[in-house]
């Protein structure tokens, strides 16, 4: 029988509840306040929070300077390429390592794991010469690539959680129907997963969107994503904190508007298993 | 289907030649520059260029300074080719002349290279050839409140030795209203605190090694320099001090917090800016203190534009930095946005113009800077190397930042002067040991 919670309390963890999320939230919300600042505002001691002239004189600055619709185009092809190529290798991937397990799989997971402790920087120099050599510095495509090759793990060991909930029986029944591997991928163990696949989708997208440093060190003037633009805002020589804020603003706007959209995917998808 | 493949084909192949055609004829050249206002300037009026040589286009890659030296350093050392014009400064152009990585530039008269102001041309050059162009120059100097200086019956000369501005510092500070008499930078990194504290160094007569490599924290010079620095900031400086770099102080001092500020001379055209500053209009400048020796803790750098030794465009690149570098540039942002705004510190011709004195009034001093900074001769005793405010080598940005930590945890409180001067002499010297200098 479910226990019933006091109002009191019940009332005490909204509270807490909304506190946490508002403290988490709230460096989002004081850049986007930033951004409609003039720069003698945005350095003002004390801090003011609602109650100064606002201005959009920052985007305005911003978008003359520089083409934010480039920038943009980069991202939304890298970070979507990169998640969905990653996919399509690790999704047989995980289906061999939860379906087909050899006693290695464990290790295997744990080595694939064990890519993502080494620093990027520590590869950057042959990563690059590589590029200079295929002709790939400064090109979308080459960018794709090495996004989905830093994914790939996270990519895997979520799928692989995945499907580790689905009962086995189901793909030996479809087997046993007659489907071949293709199919029983394709047609019964991804419509099963989708909450899962849904979830890694989104949240590689995110990770490649926000990522930083093969970004900004593998591009130049043609394939430089949205990074790039912001770090042409920031300045150790100079308070330009409105601008900078505008800049951040549009960068993480179609981000927070996807996450926004699907956050009840992602959600579901991230607790996935957690509750049998 | 046959056909059909091979129409495509035709197809694809014209479209390939057309577009070969295209790019033979205009030629792009990839630009990579630090987001400052003088450069983001050069990018707006660079049309006047291109309408000149419809030949040539430009592309710009605009970066702040330290993603910039990252990016434009790992392409020039592996050969990348990403740039053809790469905008470097007074650090990276002997250490990567030295290397080959840059094409010496070579002008004609009209380009009249001995207008380019001595100090700056010798810290771009070596044996006489000119690696890079200079866009713009900078120097340190003191920034100062007259309005603090008259209620407390001071007079600021223009050349302060350390002692008056000591004392000076700890008269105005009053605490309680939040007014520190002076803002100095704390926080650690070779182009943080150390660019303060080696040219502050330097006139104090302390340098980073002797002749033969060998490290110098351990001589009596540098303990002066540095207990000098921290009692000063004790008594007079803002609270948390070590993690202050440009931008902190530049916000503490045009909300009024500092008496005194020594930093960038850049920083002059901030705080004198009434839509940013606070203080606009009580702000008085003066050369940087000395100490009696004949050395100023003044630094020196500059922006400049050099063409990387891979790029293939090696032509077009040297047409465009005598256009961006010239008289005729200073000229053109004159004629566009007003004297105020031309980048200065390159050439000597700039200061000689009564429109542009009359325009910056921090101009004169400006120029004193520079020519009290000998980037061949930083320090009062001679040295193995090249630069003011850093040494031209290229393990120094990783010395220079953990020597910087040390004296920024002095700073903090967290070790004695002592301390951090054994610990800098310490890894320093394990650092140039292991890549092999001391003679």
């Amino acid at each position: 029988m479910a226990r019933s919670i006091p109002t009191r309390t019940r009332l005490g963890f909204t509270l807490v509840g909304w506190l946490v999320g508002l403290l988490i939230f709230f460096p989002i919300l004081w850049t986007v306040l930033t951004s409609f600042k003039s720069e003698g505002t945005a350095i003002a001691t004390p801090p003011q929070f609602l109650f100064f002239q606002w201005t959009a004189e920052n985007y305005a600055e911003v978008n003359s300077r520089s083409d934010y619709f480039k920038h943009f185009m980069n991202s939304v092809v890298i970070s979507v390429g990169s998640t969905l190529l990653g996919l399509l290798i690790a999704i047989p991937a995980a289906w061999a390592m939860a379906f087909a397990p050899t006693k290695r799989t464990k290790d295997v997971l744990l080595w694939m794991l064990s890519t993502k402790m080494l620093p990027a920087v520590g590869v950057l120099v042959p990563i690059y010469l590589l590029f200079r050599d295929t002709g790939l510095l400064d090109t979308r495509i080459g960018l794709t690539a090495v996004l989905t090759m830093s994914n790939l793990p996270i990519i895997v060991w979520m799928l692989y959680t995945y499907f580790r909930e689905i009962p086995g029986d189901i793909l030996e029944a479809a087997r046993m129907d007659g489907a071949s591997l293709a199919k029983e991928i394709v047609y019964v163990l991804t419509p099963m997963a989708v909450p899962g696949i849904a979830s890694t989708l989104l949240l590689n997208i995110i990770l490649a969107w926000n990522e930083a440093f093969w970004t900004l060190n593998l591009t130049a003037a043609k394939a430089a994503p949205l990074t790039a633009f912001i770090a042409s805002y920031s300045s150790p020589e100079g308070l330009f904190w409105a601008k900078l804020s505008a800049a951040s603003t549009l960068a993480i706007a179609p981000i927070l508007v996807l996450g926004w959209f699907s956050q009840r995917q992602l959600v579901r998808g991230l607790t996935f298993g957690a509750v049998k | 289907m046959r056909v059909r493949l091979c129409a495509v084909a035709t197809c694809s192949a014209m479209a390939i030649a057309a577009f070969g055609t295209t790019g033979a004829t205009a030629e792009t050249l990839t630009i990579a520059t630090v987001n400052n206002g003088d450069m983001i300037r050069m990018q707006k009026l660079a049309g006047a260029f291109t309408e000149k040589n419809p030949d040539i286009t430009l592309e710009w890659v605009t970066l702040e300074e330290n993603v910039l030296r990252q990016r434009v350093t790992t392409d020039i050392a592996t050969k990348g080719g990403q740039y053809d014009i790469m905008t470097i400064g007074t650090y990276e152009v002997p250490i990567w002349a030295a290397q080959d990585w840059l094409v010496p530039l070579d002008f004609d008269a009209d380009y009249d290279v001995d207008d380019l102001l001595p100090a700056i041309r010798a810290g771009l050059s070596i044996d006489g050839a000119l690696y890079a162009a200079p866009f713009y120059g900078e120097s340190s100097f003191v920034m100062y409140r007259k309005d603090l200086f008259d209620e407390a019956g001071l007079e600021m000369p223009e050349a302060p030795t350390w002692d008056f501005i000591g004392e000076a510092a700890r008269k105005i500070t009053d605490k309680g209203n939040e007014i520190y008499g002076i803002c100095l930078r704390g926080k650690a990194g070779w182009g943080e605190n150390m660019a303060f504290l080696t040219a502050m160094a330097n006139s104090f007569g302390a340098r980073w090694f002797d002749m033969d490599w060998n490290p110098q924290f351990d001589q009596p010079q540098w303990k002066e320099a540095l207990q000098f620095y921290i009692d000063l900031m004790k008594d007079a400086g803002p609270p948390g001090a070590s993690s202050n770099g440009f931008n902190e102080n530049l916000a503490l001092f045009q909300t009024g917090k500092c008496g005194m500020w020594i930093d960038a001379t850049v920083a002059a055209s901030f705080v004198s800016n009434p839509d940013e500053s606070k203080v606009a209009d009580k702000v008085g400048f003066a050369l940087a203190p000395d100490n009696g020796l004949g050395k100023r803790g003044n630094w020196l750098w500059a922006w400049s534009l050099a063409v990387p030794a891979g790029s293939q465009k090696t032509d077009a690149a040297k047409k465009f930095i005598a256009w961006a570098t010239s008289k005729e540039y200073s000229e053109l942002v004159a004629e566009k946005e007003g004297w105020a705004n031309v980048p200065p510190g390159t050439r000597t011709s700039l200061y000689a113009n009564p429109a542009y004195q009359e325009a910056a009034p921090f101009a004169d001093l400006t120029l004193k800077s520079i020519q009290a900074a000998d980037p061949t001769h930083p320090t009062v005793d001679d040295v193995p190397y090249v630069g003011v405010q850093f040494v031209a080598i290229p393990e120094f940005q990783g010395i220079g930042t953990a020597v910087g930590q040390q004296f920024s945890a002095a700073l903090a409180g967290q070790t004695t002067v002592d301390q951090a001067l054994a610990g800098a002499q310490a890894l320093t010297a394990r650092e140039m040991q292991k890549a092999g200098y001391p003679k």
